[in-house]
C-alpha cells in the first residue's frame, strides 16, 4: 500500500479541481465501477422482501429507518406541542385537562431529546459514515440493527403509553420526589425509568460502534488530520454518551427500585437524598445537551464548505474546540441546579465553568463566518437552512450565557425564559442543521432532487414561525411566567406574548410541513440525483445516489481533507482498482486500518444479514414490557430468552466459506477465506 | 448508475446562484423580526400592566438582577447584530462566479473574534456576576425578620416564629426590613419566586433552603411556585404584600390572635358545622376545636384576597363554590368536595366571612 502521509491538508486542494462543479467524483466513481463493481457487487449481495426488511444489517438501511423514525416521533412530539400552545393561546382555557397537559409535556420533551434528536443525529451518523470514511459498512453492523431495533420499540412504548393514560408526567427531568412512589402511583413514571433505561441500550450500542468504525475502519490514508468534522464531531458524542448515559441509567434504575421495591435512594424520609437525584440527573442532562448539538454543529461544518466552496476554515480549531466542548461539558451540570440552595463556592464554579464552555461555541461560529467570508457562495436550501442555524445559535447561545450567571440564573430559571432560550439551542441548533441536512444528503439518502423552490418556502415560513412562538418565551419569562403551568389568569401581563407564541408554534408547523411536502414530492417526483449534485468535497459524494451495497467499488486512498477536490485522491479510485487490497473482492470484506494515521493493515470479513438483532431486541423488550406490567416470571424467562440470543449471536459458529483463521496476520488481499469478523 | 454531464450541473448551480440572488428582501425580514422583537423585552420595564415582571423589580434583589439584565442584554443584542451582520454580509457579497476564494485557513479571525474578543468580554460578565452573587446573600442583618415558609401541593403555609401567626398564601412582610425566609417543603419540590422582590430560591425536600428579601416600596407582589410539582403547579400562587411596618405589625398582632367568637346566630351555627363537619379534620381555626393540620389554616380567611393559592378572589360566592365542589375550580387540589346541605353552607360561609 503506497500511501504518503501528507500533513499539508488545507493547501493541498487542488484549485481546478472540482470547486466549479466539474464532474470529477463521478468520473471516480464511475471508474471504479467500471474496473471492480460486477466482482464486488457479488459479495455484497442485497436481500429484498420482507426477510430482507427485519434481516438487513446494510448501515444505509438502517441509517435511514432511524432517520424515518425519528422523523415521525418528531412529528408525534410536536403535535404534542402544538395541543400544549393551543392550550396556552389563551388565559383559563380548556383545551385538555391538567393531567393530560402534564403527560404531554414530559412526553413532548422527553420523546424530542431522546426519540427525536440522538436518533436523527444517530441516524446521519449511520448512513454517513463508511460513506465520509471510505468503507463498506459500520463496525459491528448486526449491533446496529439491534441498536435500531430497540430505539424503535422504546419509542412505540412511550407514545402506546399516552393512549393508556399511563405516559410520564414528572417533566423529562423527573425530579423525586415528586416522581417517587408516594406522589406519583401510577404506572406513568415506570414507563420513564424502564423506557429510557432500554433506550439506553440502544444509545451505547450506537456509540461505540460509531467509535470503532472511525477508529479502524477509515479509508487508507485517512489520518485523524482528515477526519471530515462531522465524524469528528460524531465521535466526540459518542464518547460523551458513553460517559454520560451511567448516571442517568444508575438514577433511573434506583428510582426503579424506590417504586418499585421499597428501597430510599431518594426518599429523605428513609435517609436519601432528593439532590442526589439531581446530581445524577444533570450529571448525564448537560452533556446530553451537547451530545444532540455537537452532532447537528459537524452537520454545519459539512455543508458550510460544500456552499462555499472552500476548504473549512481553521479546521484544527473545530476539531479542538468539539474535543474540548465534549470534555468540559461534563463539568457544568450544576448550573441546572443554582436555585437549589447549593453553597455558595459551589455555584462560582459551575458559573466559571459554564462561561468557559462558552469559547469553543465561539471558535466553531467564527469558522463557519470566516469560511463564509473567504468563499464564494452558492445560496442553496441547505445554507439557508445553515445561515437560520447560525443567527438562532447565536440567539440561544447568548442566552445561555446569561444563565451561567448565578443571580440572572435564579431569578429566570424554571420560567418561560429558559423555554425560549433551550428551544434556540436546541431547535435553532439542531433541528435546523438537521433540515440543512436533510436537504443536503436527500439526494445521496434517495436517489433524488428536491425542489429548490418548496425548500426555500419551508425555511422562510419555519424561520419566521420558529421566532415568532419562541422569542416572546424569552418576553412572558421575564414577566414572570413559571415552566410547565397549564394555564394561566389573565392581567398577568401574559396574554399577548402567548397568543403570539400560539400564532407562531402554528406559523413553524406549517414551515416543517412544507419541508415534509418537498421531500415526499422528492420521492415520487423529484429528477433523479447524480451522485455529487454539489461539487462536494467528502467521500460520500463519490458513491451513486443511493449508494450500492458495498458503497465503494474501490476503496480510495486519502491524501487531505477534501479528498474529491485533490487529484490524488480522485486518482485513488482507478489506481486502486487494480489492486485487490483496495477491491476487496475475496469476500464480504471491509479494510481495517490504523488508528491514529490510517494506514492499512487488513481485510476485515464482515457479517451477514441476520435475524438475530430483531430476536435479541424482541426479547429485551418483552422483558422491559413485563418487569413495567408486573410480570416478574415473565421478565425473568424473557430475559433469559435474551441472554441465550445474545449467547447464539456471540457464538464463534464455523463460517461455511472457510475455517475460522487466527484474529490477525493475514494479508489483506488474500482471497478465499475469511477472519473472524466483527457481529 | 446516474451520470450528469457537467454543463448540466454547472447550468442547476447557477440557477441556484441566480435565484438566491433575487432574494435578498427576505434576509431583511430577518433584521425586522428580531431588532422589534429585541425591543419588546424592554416594555417589561414599565411594569408589565402590574403583572409580575422581573423587570419592574420593587426589591433589593429584584433590582440587582433587574439591572444585570439590562447589561447582559446589551452584550447579547451587540453579540447577535455583529454576527449577523457578518452573516449577512457574506450571504449578500460573496456569490457570483467572479468572487475569488480565498484559500486562507482563516485560525487569526477565529482566534481574535472566536477566543480572544469572547474571552474578555466573558470575564467581564463573570465579575459582574460573582458581585451580584455576593449582593444576594446572607445580609447579615440583626434585625431580619424570619418567615417560615412551607410548601404543600399546592399552597402555601407561613409562619411567624416572632409572635406564633400562622397564615397561608398571603406573606405579609415590612419595607425595608430584612425578611429571611426559612423554606421548607411538607411534599414535593416547590420554588420560591416573586419576581418583583428576588430570584428564586427551591424548597427541596429533606433540606432547608434560606433566602433574603427586602422590599423597598409597600404593594402585593405576586409570586408563583416554579418548580414543577404535579398536576395544579399552575394553581400555587401566593402574594407578598409589602407594608409600612405599623401597619405590618398590626396585621402581624392580628393574626397572632385566635379566631373572633361568631357575632350573631347565623355565624354560630357556621362555626358548628365548622367543628362537626370533616372540615374540622383538615383545617385549623384557633379559638375553635377545628385543629386539623392537612389544608391551609383558617382562623383570619376573611382578611386574605384569594382562594386556593391565588386561583379565585375570595368572595362569599367563590367561598360556596370552593367549599362545595373546589375540583371544578381547581382540579386535582387535595380538597374532596363538601356535601353541605344550602343552610349548612350559608351559615359557614357567615361564618367564615368573619374571620378578619
Amino acid at each position: 500500500m503506497d500511501i504518503e502521509v501528507d500533513d499539508k491538508v488545507d493547501d493541498e486542494v487542488d484549485d481546478e479541481v472540482d470547486r466549479r462543479g466539474v464532474p470529477h467524483a463521478e468520473a471516480a466513481n464511475d471508474a471504479a465501477e467500471r474496473l471492480a463493481g460486477a466482482r464486488v457487487a457479488a459479495r455484497w449481495p442485497e436481500s429484498h422482501g420482507l426477510r430482507g426488511w427485519f434481516t438487513t444489517v446494510d448501515h444505509k438501511r438502517i441509517g435511514r429507518r432511524y432517520m424515518v423514525t425519528a422523523a415521525l416521533y418528531f412529528v408525534l412530539a410536536g403535535l404534542d406541542a402544538l395541543v400544549m400552545r393551543t392550550q396556552l393561546a389563551v388565559p383559563d382555557a380548556k383545551v385538555v385537562s391538567p393531567a393530560a397537559y402534564d403527560q404531554l409535556f414530559t412526553v413532548h420533551g422527553t420523546a424530542m431529546i431522546f426519540l427525536f434528536a440522538t436518533p436523527m443525529l444517530f441516524g446521519f451518523g449511520n448512513f454517513l459514515f463508511p460513506l465520509m470514511l471510505g468503507t463498506r459498512d459500520m463496525a459491528f453492523p448486526r449491533l446496529n440493527a439491534f441498536g435500531y431495533w430497540v430505539f424503535a420499540a422504546a419509542g412505540v412504548l412511550m407514545f402506546s403509553s399516552l393512549l393508556f393514560r399511563a405516559a410520564p408526567n414528572g417533566g423529562w427531568f423527573a425530579y423525586v420526589p415528586l416522581t417517587g412512589p408516594a406522589y406519583s402511583p401510577g404506572a406513568n413514571l415506570d414507563v420513564y425509568s424502564l423506557g429510557l433505561l432500554f433506550l439506553g441500550v440502544s444509545t451505547t450500542a450506537g456509540a461505540i460502534n460509531f467509535i470503532s468504525t472511525a477508529l479502524k475502519l477509515r479509508a487508507p490514508g485517512m489520518a485523524l488530520n482528515r477526519v471530515p468534522v462531522f465524524v469528528w464531531a460524531l465521535v466526540v458524542t459518542s464518547f460523551m454518551v458513553v460517559f454520560a448515559l451511567p448516571p442517568l441509567n444508575v438514577a433511573n434504575a434506583l428510582l426503579f427500585l424506590d417504586r418499585r421495591f421499597g428501597t430510599k435512594f431518594f426518599q429523605p424520609a428513609g435517609g436519601g437524598d432528593a439532590v442526589l437525584w439531581q446530581h445524577l440527573f444533570w450529571l448525564f442532562g448537560h452533556p446530553d445537551v451537547y451530545i444532540i448539538v455537537l452532532p447537528a454543529l459537524g452537520i454545519v461544518s459539512a455543508v458550510v464548505p460544500v456552499f462555499a466552496r472552500r476548504p473549512i476554515a481553521a479546521y484544527n480549531l473545530i476539531v479542538l474546540a468539539t474535543v474540548a466542548t465534549g470534555i468540559i461539558s461534563f463539568g457544568v451540570w450544576v448550573h441546572h441546579m443554582f436555585a437549589v440552595g447549593l453553597p455558595q463556592l459551589s455555584l462560582t464554579f459551575f458559573s466559571a465553568a459554564s462561561i468557559v464552555i462558552t469559547i469553543p461555541a465561539g471558535i466553531q461560529m467564527f469558522s463557519w463566518l470566516a469560511t463564509l467570508l473567504m468563499g464564494r457562495l452558492v445560496v442553496g436550501v441547505p445554507l439557508m437552512w445553515v445561515a437560520g442555524f447560525i443567527v438562532l445559535f447565536v440567539l440561544g447561545g447568548v442566552t445561555g450565557v446569561m444563565f451561567a450567571v448565578v443571580a440572572f440564573d435564579q431569578q429566570v430559571t424554571d420560567s418561560y425564559f429558559v423555554v425560549a432560550h433551550f428551544h434556540y439551542v436546541l431547535v435553532g441548533g439542531a433541528v435546523f442543521p438537521i433540515v440543512a441536512g436533510l436537504f443536503h444528503w436527500w439526494p445521496k439518502f434517495t436517489g433524488r432532487m428536491t425542489s429548490e423552490r418548496a425548500g426555500r418556502w419551508s425555511f422562510w415560513t419555519s424561520f419566521a414561525g420558529f421566532n415568532l412562538a419562541f422569542f416572546p418565551m424569552h418576553v412572558s419569562g421575564l414577566l414572570g411566567m413559571p415552566r410547565r403551568v397549564y394555564t394561566f389568569s389573565s392581567g398577568l401581563g401574559w396574554d399577548a406574548w402567548n397568543l403570539l407564541s400560539t400564532v407562531g408554534a402554528y406559523v413553524f408547523g406549517v414551515g416543517l410541513l412544507i419541508a415534509l411536502g418537498t421531500f415526499v414530492h422528492s420521492l415520487r417526483r423529484g429528477r433523479p440525483a447524480p451522485p455529487d449534485p454539489w461539487g462536494g468535497d467528502t467521500l460520500e459524494w463519490a458513491t451513486a445516489s443511493p449508494p450500492k451495497p458495498y458503497n465503494f467499488a474501490v476503496v480510495p486512498a486519502v491524501h487531505s481533507l477534501h479528498p474529491l477536490w485533490d487529484r490524488r485522491s480522485l486518482a485513488s479510485f482507478t489506481e486502486g482498482g487494480r489492486a485487490e487490497d483496495r477491491v476487496l473482492a475475496g469476500g464480504h470484506e471491509v479494510l481495517r486500518t490504523t488508528e491514529l494515521d490510517g494506514e492499512a493493515e487488513r481485510a476485515l470479513e464482515m457479517p451477514e444479514d441476520s435475524v438475530v438483532p430483531l430476536v435479541a431486541a424482541a426479547t429485551l423488550f418483552v422483558a422491559v414490557l413485563a418487569l413495567l406490567l408486573g410480570g416478574g416470571a415473565v421478565a425473568v424467562v424473557a430475559a433469559a430468552v435474551f441472554a441465550v440470543t445474545i449467547a447464539w449471536w456471540l457464538w464463534p459458529w464455523d463460517r461455511p466459506s472457510g475455517g475460522r483463521t487466527g484474529p490477525e496476520e493475514r494479508e489483506p488481499a488474500a482471497a478465499g477465506g475469511t477472519g473472524g469478523g466483527p457481529a | 448508475m446516474v451520470a450528469r454531464s457537467g454543463p448540466a450541473r454547472e447550468r442547476r448551480l447557477a440557477r441556484a446562484r441566480h435565484r438566491a440572488a433575487g432574494r435578498r428582501s427576505p434576509l431583511v425580514l430577518l433584521v425586522l423580526l428580531v431588532l422589534p422583537l429585541a425591543a419588546s423585552c424592554g416594555e417589561g420595564g414599565q411594569g408589565g400592566q402590574g403583572g409580575p415582571s422581573a423587570l419592574a423589580p420593587a426589591g433589593f434583589g429584584a433590582r440587582r438582577v433587574a439591572g444585570l439584565w439590562w447589561l447582559l442584554f446589551g452584550i447579547s443584542a451587540g453579540v447577535v447584530v455583529v454576527v449577523t451582520v457578518l452573516l449577512l454580509w457574506a450571504l449578500a457579497r460573496r456569490r457570483g462566479p467572479d468572487v475569488k476564494v480565498r484559500t486562507g485557513q482563516g485560525n487569526r479571525l477565529v482566534v481574535v473574534l472566536g477566543v480572544a474578543v469572547p474571552a474578555a468580554i466573558l470575564t467581564l460578565v463573570y465579575a459582574v456576576g460573582l458581585r451580584d452573587l455576593e449582593a444576594l446573600s446572607d445580609p447579615k442583618d440583626p434585625g431580619e425578620l424570619v418567615v417560615e415558609v412551607t410548601g404543600h401541593q399546592w399552597w402555601w403555609e407561613v409562619r411567624y416564629p416572632e409572635n406564633g401567626a400562622v397564615t397561608a398564601n398571603e406573606i405579609h412582610v415590612p419595607v425595608g426590613r430584612t425578611v429571611h425566609l426559612r423554606l421548607r417543603t411538607a411534599d414535593v419540590n416547590h420554588s420560591f419566586w416573586v419576581p418583583q422582590l428576588a430570584p428564586k430560591t427551591d424548597l427541596v425536600a429533606g433540606r432547608v433552603n434560606d433566602m433574603w428579601v427586602r422590599a423597598e416600596r409597600p404593594g402585593a407582589y405576586r409570586g408563583q411556585c416554579a418548580e414543577y410539582c404535579g398536576t395544579q403547579h399552575a394553581r400555587m400562587a401566593f402574594e407578598v404584600v409589602a407594608q409600612r411596618p405599623e401597619e405590618f405589625a398590626s396585621w402581624l398582632a392580628g393574626q397572632a390572635r385566635p379566631a373572633p367568637p361568631p357575632a350573631d346566630a347565623r355565624a354560630a351555627a357556621g362555626r358548628k358545622v365548622l367543628e362537626s363537619s370533616s372540615c374540622a379534620s383538615c383545617h385549623t381555626v384557633r379559638g375553635t376545636s377545628a385543629a386539623g393540620r392537612v389544608g391551609p389554616d383558617l382562623t383570619h380567611l376573611a382578611g386574605r384576597r384569594y382562594l386556593g393559592a391565588g386561583t379565585v378572589p375570595n368572595t362569599p360566592g367563590w367561598l360556596g363554590g370552593w367549599i362545595s365542589d373546589s375540583q371544578t375550580v381547581k382540579p386535582g387540589n387535595l380538597m374532596p368536595p363538601q356535601p353541605l346541605g344550602p343552610v349548612e353552607l350559608r351559615a359557614l360561609i357567615a361564618y367564615l366571612e368573619t374571620l378578619h
